[in-house]
């Protein structure tokens, strides 16, 4: 088992902390990963991603050109990052801040209102990144739910108001998710 | 232990704490100033000490002036910060004062770019400063791995009394792998009062110098550096071999970030059925040059290929231990781009192709 | 017979090769006397600078470290944050110090380090053979400056106490001579009580010597003496120019 995701959106949407999430959650199932940051002058601009790798096997290149799984929060990302989706692979996009559906038919693509979940169940958009992190899981597969779920818990837990919002916000993504997949 | 997801800066400094390591000094650059973050935070927790320094060039003299007083010291840097830390190697070297020293290597030459590099191999293995002296230069692959070797390079340093130097790059450094602290034991400092500046009570005074005003004495002592650096050719050689049981025609050499990424190819064209393996240095001062040299004399073994991020600086290393006895091919990239899978696949297969298998 | 005079117990029997009338050996005689006095031999650790006073370890029997040249005040730093318990000094001369080493004395003072720093200003570089200082007279002449210091061209001579006495961490900073035996008293006792405040973990304590060089002056050692006096004193102030105690009111 292998899968590559990368993660993009702009920085302070907390794109690098749903992958860090993502990591501990494999990392919770006992897999190999490697998460790994963009740095440097790639950084300017406002756009961040990371990449995050989970395997049964020790983490090989954590370089990765074609990533089978592109999460795209904002329009920039979208259009870096389209074209790299392996053949096969999923594209989920953040439909709150763009309205594009991609022309490649080799790939699954999938349309999530990551900020309008945000909004709806907290009154801000800020938690976007915990919805497309339950959506990712929905569409995907690539780990239970329940080991997200746990790691979101952990790391809320001195904030029980905030957690109960976030899981709450985790879930609608999860549903989302798995529906827009099977459609 | 369980495992901690962790940013290979900050494994640095756990690690160098888990190896009773309790003085850092440093000046911040990109992309390992999170070693100094990490540290500013975590040394006084447990009562080390932490001082940024103005400079590299100060912060490895106060290396020098630690490891004189004979404590365990660190401190890390990046390329342009560890040409300015030359001086300080070379006396460290000369005074024969034990210390751990990290290069997370930035593409260079001068200012550079901050991304992932191996362009400074031949600095760190050849001593960048002046003097008939070399560093034992230690290349970890993973973020374990650089636990493992940080908490190693403290008694290494020690029994030779010279410094050690961890070499990365930015990968390592910026990503996060899962971490053991506890996959190596660490190993309590040797004794220093013989030779350390603790204060001369109830014993003869101890000198920490480099200074040979006999020629003839400083030849002898050249002579004791060039025998120390002969014994760690034959009790510390590290290096991984994979896939290479099963009599490969073709055998990969690469270190570090790349090893990593001509794994990965490895696995692609093995699939396809071309028998190819990899030799990795993990020291690379000293070289394992009597390992590469057996194979170079192997029928099966048809060619060396290798793949780093500079424009061949290991490259001189295998030419001379290998002997040339087999064609030595090269790929590289070079300004901070790392080669990604895709391209050293078809460099390994045309390598696979040419040897002939 | 009553001893009035003798070697210091923190000095060796070694015989200094410092040219005669050099008052780097008079620096040295204060120094061990005032670690003998203190009764800190066996907790002393000094740095020797790269100059004529390279090989001071010979003549201190104490632990002793090399610096590389003007690095002194940051190993010192180094040897003081990890042996909080040692006396911890250096001894640099003044292109060790005001020139290759600057950035290492100013940021050793500001981060108020609890060392000692013993500087001996002859406003030449003595090893090397006599070459042009930061802290060289304007219009003295040097193998560098033959034509004497051209202030238009090389700037005027750098004042390192006052320079360091601008800075806000509380310290000790004092110049005085060894041009003449009163004046070697009194810098006695700004050596002694520089060493003090570090004894007593107050601060960062500077002492500036005005030193001569007969041999690169190119002047007899009384001559020395005299050309000290009458040149170096009116530009250098002698002085206290800091205390802990002022600086903390
Ligand atoms: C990096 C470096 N540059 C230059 C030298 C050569 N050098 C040795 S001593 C010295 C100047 C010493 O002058 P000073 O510090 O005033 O000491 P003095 O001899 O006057 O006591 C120089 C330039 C050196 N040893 N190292
Ligand atoms: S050259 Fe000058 S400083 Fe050096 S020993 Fe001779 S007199 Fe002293
Ligand atoms: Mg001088």
């Amino acid at each position: 088992m292998l899968n590559e995701v990368t993660l993009a959106g702009f920085g302070g949407q907390g794109i690098m902390t749903t992958g860090k999430f993502l990591a501990e959650a494999a990392l919770g199932k006992d897999l190999e990963v490697a998460w790994v940051p963009s740095y440097g002058p790639e950084m300017r601009g406002g756009t961040a991603y990371c990449t995050v790798v989970v395997s049964d096997r020790p983490v090989g290149s954590p370089i990765v050109n074609n990533p089978n799984i592109i999460v795209a929060m904002n329009r920039p990302s979208y259009d870096k990052f389209e074209p790299m989706v392996k053949s096969g692979g999923l594209l989920l996009i953040n439909s709150s801040l763009m309205d594009v559906k991609s022309d490649r038919t080799d790939i699954i693509q999938v349309q999530i209102p990551c900020n309008q979940i945000s909004i709806d169940l907290s009154g801000t958009g800020r938690s976007a990144n915990i919805a497309v992190l339950g959506a990712l899981i929905g569409a995907s597969g690539i780990l239970p739910y329940e080991t997200i779920e746990e790691v979101v818990t952990r790391k809320f837990a001195k904030k029980p108001k905030v957690l109960d919002i976030n899981l709450k916000i985790l879930r609608k993504g999860y549903e989302l998710g798995v529906e827009a997949a099977k459609g | 232990m369980a495992k901690l997801l962790m940013k290979g800066a900050e494994a640095i400094g756990e690690a160098a704490i888990r190896a009773g390591c309790l003085a850092y000094f440093a000046y911040p650059i990109t992309p390992q100033s999170e070693v100094a973050e990490y540290l500013a935070k975590r040394l006084p927790e447990v009562g080390g000490t932490f001082v940024q320094a103005e400079s590299e060039v100060a912060a490895s003299q106060m290396v020098y002036g630690a490891a004189g007083a004979g404590v365990r010291v660190f401190t890390s840097s990046s390329s342009p910060g560890v040409s300015l830390m030359a001086e300080a190697m070379s006396y460290m070297s000369g005074s024969e004062l034990p210390a751990v020293f990290v290069n997370i290597v930035r593409a260079g030459p001068g200012l550079g770019g901050i991304l992932p590099s191996q362009s400074d191999y031949n600095q760190a293995t050849r001593g960048a400063g002046h003097g008939d002296y070399h560093f034992m230069i230690l290349a970890p692959a993973t973020v374990q791995e650089l636990v493992d070797w940080m908490i190693k390079a403290f008694p290494l340093s020690e029994k030779y009394m010279n410094p050690v130097m961890i070499m990365g790059d930015g990968l390592i450094a910026q990503m996060m792998e899962p971490v053991d602290f506890d996959s190596v034991k660490a190993e309590d400092i040797i004794e220093v009062e013989s030779w350390a500046t603790t204060g001369a009570k109830g014993r003869k005074r101890n000198l920490i110098n480099s200074l040979f005003l006999d020629p003839l004495k400083l030849e002898e002592f050249n002579h004791k550096l060039a025998a120390k650096y002969q014994r760690m050719a034959e009790e510390d050689v590290y290096y991984e071999k994979y896939l290479m049981d099963d009599e490969p025609a073709l055998i990969a050499v690469a270190y570090g970030t790349t090893a990593r990424i001509v794994k990965t190819a490895i696995d692609v064209l093995r699939a396809e059925g071309m028998k190819i393996g990899l030799f990795r240095p993990i020291s690379l001062f000293p070289f394992p040059k009597v390992e590469l040299r057996e194979e170079s004399a192997k029928d099966h073994v048809r060619g060396f290929s290798v793949v780093e991020m500079s424009n061949g600086q290991m490259l001189d290393d295998v030419k001379w231990a290998t002997l040339e006895r087999k064609p030595v091919g090269f790929f590289s990239r070079n300004g901070g781009i790392v080669p990604n899978p895709e391209e050293t696949i078809d460099f390994l297969r045309k390598e696979y192709e040419r040897t002939g298998a | 017979m009553k001893t009035i005079f003798e070697r210091p117990d923190s000095m060796t029997e070694k015989v200094t090769h410092y040219c005669p009338g050099c008052t780097h050996g008079v620096a040295h005689r204060l120094v061990a006397e005032v670690v003998d006095e203190l009764g800190i031999k066996d907790r002393t650790v000094g740095f020797a600078p790269v100059g004529c006073s390279v090989l001071i370890y010979e003549y201190m029997d104490t632990d002793y470290q090399q610096a590389a040249h003007g690095r002194a005040p940051a190993c010192a730093t180094g040897t003081k944050r990890v042996r909080p318990d040692l006396m911890v000094y250096t001894y640099q001369g003044d292109g060790d110090l005001a020139s290759i080493g600057t950035a290492e004395i100013i940021h050793a003072a500001n981060r108020g380090e609890k060392i000692t720093v013993v500087f001996i200003n002859n406003a030449i570089y003595g090893m090397t053979g006599g070459q042009m200082a930061p802290t060289t007279m304007p219009g003295q002449r040097t193998t560098t400056s033959p034509m004497g210091r051209d202030t238009g061209s090389v700037g005027f001579p750098v004042r390192v106490s006052e320079m360091l006495s601008t800075l806000a961490t509380p310290m000790y900073v004092v110049r005085a001579s060894l041009h003449s035996p009163y004046n070697i008293i009194q810098a006695k006792k700004a050596v002694r009580k520089a060493f003090q405040y570090q004894l007593d973990g107050t601060c960062f304590s500077f002492v500036e010597l005005l030193s001569t060089c007969p041999t690169n002056w190119g002047i007899t050692p009384t001559g020395s003496n005299k050309w000290l006096e009458e040149n170096m004193l009116p530009y250098y102030p002698l002085g206290v120019f800091r205390t802990p105690e002022d600086d903390l009111k």
